[in-house]
């Protein structure tokens, strides 16, 4: 089983639009949105015959104020300011409990409820380009790592059932919970990058976590046009790095008129663009491939 | 006054409105970047470095001879960071929160405290502004600690009040989402500021943070980067929820350059100036009207 995460470090490189074109041109696989915190990739899919599953996940704390008996005991031990007081009335901050059961543990009068938390839902759809697992996170909701991995072991699973050799997926920005829970033990990380500085700055830490779990990564350069120094200092650093350089793509608002039409780039057009995209996918399905 | 500057999606524009922000804002103010898995403000504002500190937080630590393998602390762990195998106490470190339950509940004092790293806290000053970030330790998974760690030092520097004692303003560079990151980068301002752009992630994006952020119940305005380039579903929607759009950044491969660059857009010509000095009056105002309405706390 092949599994290739797309990346991106930084937000807004065109980490989904280019993950959607692969998932059209893609062959055998299962097509998995790892964002779940802001997933965008339905956008363009259209997922249908959608079977919709609950994501419980962790536990909250909530003071019963008819027992409680104001002792403080819980104020003193929560580690994350999650208490609040006010004239004597204790109260939980829910945005700020991490659900650790430390003040329901420890409460001497057993005044403080630990219910669980629907966190959000996940889904399994059917796409124009194959089966489609994807989440939503409710907005605000923790446990985005958790989320992920269910995600990673369902579309494994529905692979397996449907004899598909290859999940794709689309990650998140950043390099903390949700991206380390999509990166683990993956064939292959493509990361979309730009020719800014925060562009060059995020790829560099994310590359560098795909060093740390040994990952092996490769890298596109979007709007590679927009800063030609800034771009090949990127080069430079793949290539020092022992990176693949997948391809470099002009800066283009057929992104956005794709996009907008609710099209993969490569749906919508056959230009040259469209064309480095499918070539830039054969690179990356070339180097995920085993040797036999 | 605290402004944080949040987006849903990423790349719409949120540092380069921060340090636009920052460059027209009078002092004192403080630039804070708690997007700690990936901050960018000092790449724009390029500030002299005063301070770090390493950020850590409080694991535990299992002396073997004096644990009875009772497994309480296993079974108070909601993280499974903790637990007994057989005759054996794990641990494994990067899964623990810091919640210090399991040393509270060792009826041998068998536990004490080590610490793990979770990234460093720098600060300084650029220009006018006085300059903090955090920034996650690659491999960290949790940033809210690191997070909750910048904002100890924010106090400090709040604290510091100069002698003409204005308090200081803080303008915050939040991360990309929904989730607990950008809650926790949010949640102690006194106004929101969107950053989106009028395209469909944008707009889908946009949409989730401001239902994520509305139960805070503070005031929030939409800044449209990119304007011109997509379609008006952004629009629409800020008319209908009547979220008032302050400011409109044009789409323009020049902008798009100057930010490759590493400048400032405020910087770059008097039209972008004149664009956020208006923005920073229309922030005072939203700010100052919910307060006399009682809309803030």
């Amino acid at each position: 089983m092949i599994e290739i995460l797309i990346i991106s470090g930084k937000g807004g490189t065109g980490k989904t639009s280019l993950a959607a074109a692969f998932a059209h041109l893609a062959k055998n696989h299962v097509i998995c949105d790892l964002d779940v915190d802001a997933p965008d990739m339905h956008l363009i899919l259209n997922p249908e015959n959608t079977i919709k599953t609950d994501f419980v996940s962790g536990h909250e704390a909530v003071i019963d104020p008819d027992k409680c008996d104001a002792c403080g005991k819980c104020l003193e031990m929560c580690q994350y300011g999650a208490v609040n007081e006010t004239d004597s009335i204790f109260s939980i901050d829910p945005l700020k409990c991490e659900g650790c059961k430390v003040c329901v543990e420890f409460c001497p009068v057993n005044a403080i409820d630990f219910p669980e938390k629907h966190c959000g839902s996940w889904y399994h759809s059917d796409t124009r380009f194959g089966p489609m697992i994807h989440a939503q996170l409710f907005p605000g909701e923790e446990n985005s790592g958790l989320l992920v991995s269910l995600l990673r072991k369902e579309a494994k699973e529905l692979a397996k059932q449907k004899g598909l050799d290859l999940i794709l997926s689309d990650g998140t920005p950043g390099i903390g919970c949700p991206v380390i829970a999509s990166l683990s033990g993956v064939t292959l990380a493509v990361i979309v990058t730009e020719p800014t500085p925060s562009g060059r700055h995020d790829m560099e830490r994310v590359a560098e976590l795909c060093g740390h779990f040994n990952i092996p990564a490769g890298i596109i350069i979007n709007k590679c046009d927009l800063n030609e120094k800034e771009s090949a200092a990127i080069e430079a650093y793949g290539h020092e790095k022992g990176f693949t350089l997948f391809g470099k793509l002009p800066h283009d608002p057929i992104i956005t008129r794709a996009m907008i039409n609710a099209q993969a780039i490569t749906e919508y057009s056959d230009n040259e663009f469209a064309k480095q995209v499918a070539e830039i996918w054969d690179r990356i399905i070339h180097v995920a491939t085993p040797i036999k | 006054m605290k402004i944080a500057i949040a987006s849903g999606k990423g790349g719409t524009g949120k540092t380069t409105v921060a340090s636009s922000l920052l460059s027209v804002w009078e002092a004192p103010v403080i630039a804070m970047d708690l997007d700690v898995e990936e901050p960018n403000l000092h790449l724009f504002l390029k500030p002299t470095i005063t301070g770090k500190r390493t950020a850590n937080m409080e694991i535990p630590k299992v002396d073997d001879t004096l644990c009875s393998k009772c497994g309480k602390c296993g079974e108070l762990c909601q993280f499974k960071a903790i637990s007994l195998m057989g005759e054996v106490l794990m641990i494994f470190p990067e899964m623990c929160h810091g919640c210090g339950g399991c040393i509270a509940i060792c009826p041998e004092g068998a536990l004490t405290t080590e610490f793990r790293e979770l990234g460093e806290v720098t600060w300084g000053h650029s220009g006018r502004a006085e300059f903090l970030m955090g920034r996650l330790r690659v491999g960290e998974a949790m940033s809210p600690p690191l997070m909750r760690v910048v904002k100890e030092k924010l106090e400090e520097m709040m604290d510091t009040v100069s002698n003409d004692e204005i308090s200081k303003d803080v303008i915050i560079d939040a991360p990309p989402g929904v989730s607990c990151p950008a809650i926790n980068a949010v949640m102690d301002s006194d106004v929101i500021l969107l950053v989106t752009e009028p395209t469909p992630f944008g707009f889908y994006d946009m949409k989730l943070a401001h239902e994520a952020f509305s139960p805070m119940g503070k005031p929030m305005g939409v800044i449209v980067n990119r304007a011109g380039l997509g379609n008006n579903d952004v629009y629409d929607y800020c008319a209908e929820k009547k979220l008032e759009i302050m400011a409109e950044i044009p789409y323009d491969r020049q902008i798009a350059e100057t930010y490759a660059r590493g400048s400032i857009i405020s910087e770059s010509s008097d039209e972008m100036k004149q664009l956020f000095i208006s923005l920073a009056e229309k922030i005072k105002q939203t700010a100052g009207s919910k307060k006399s309405q009682g809309g803030m706390s």
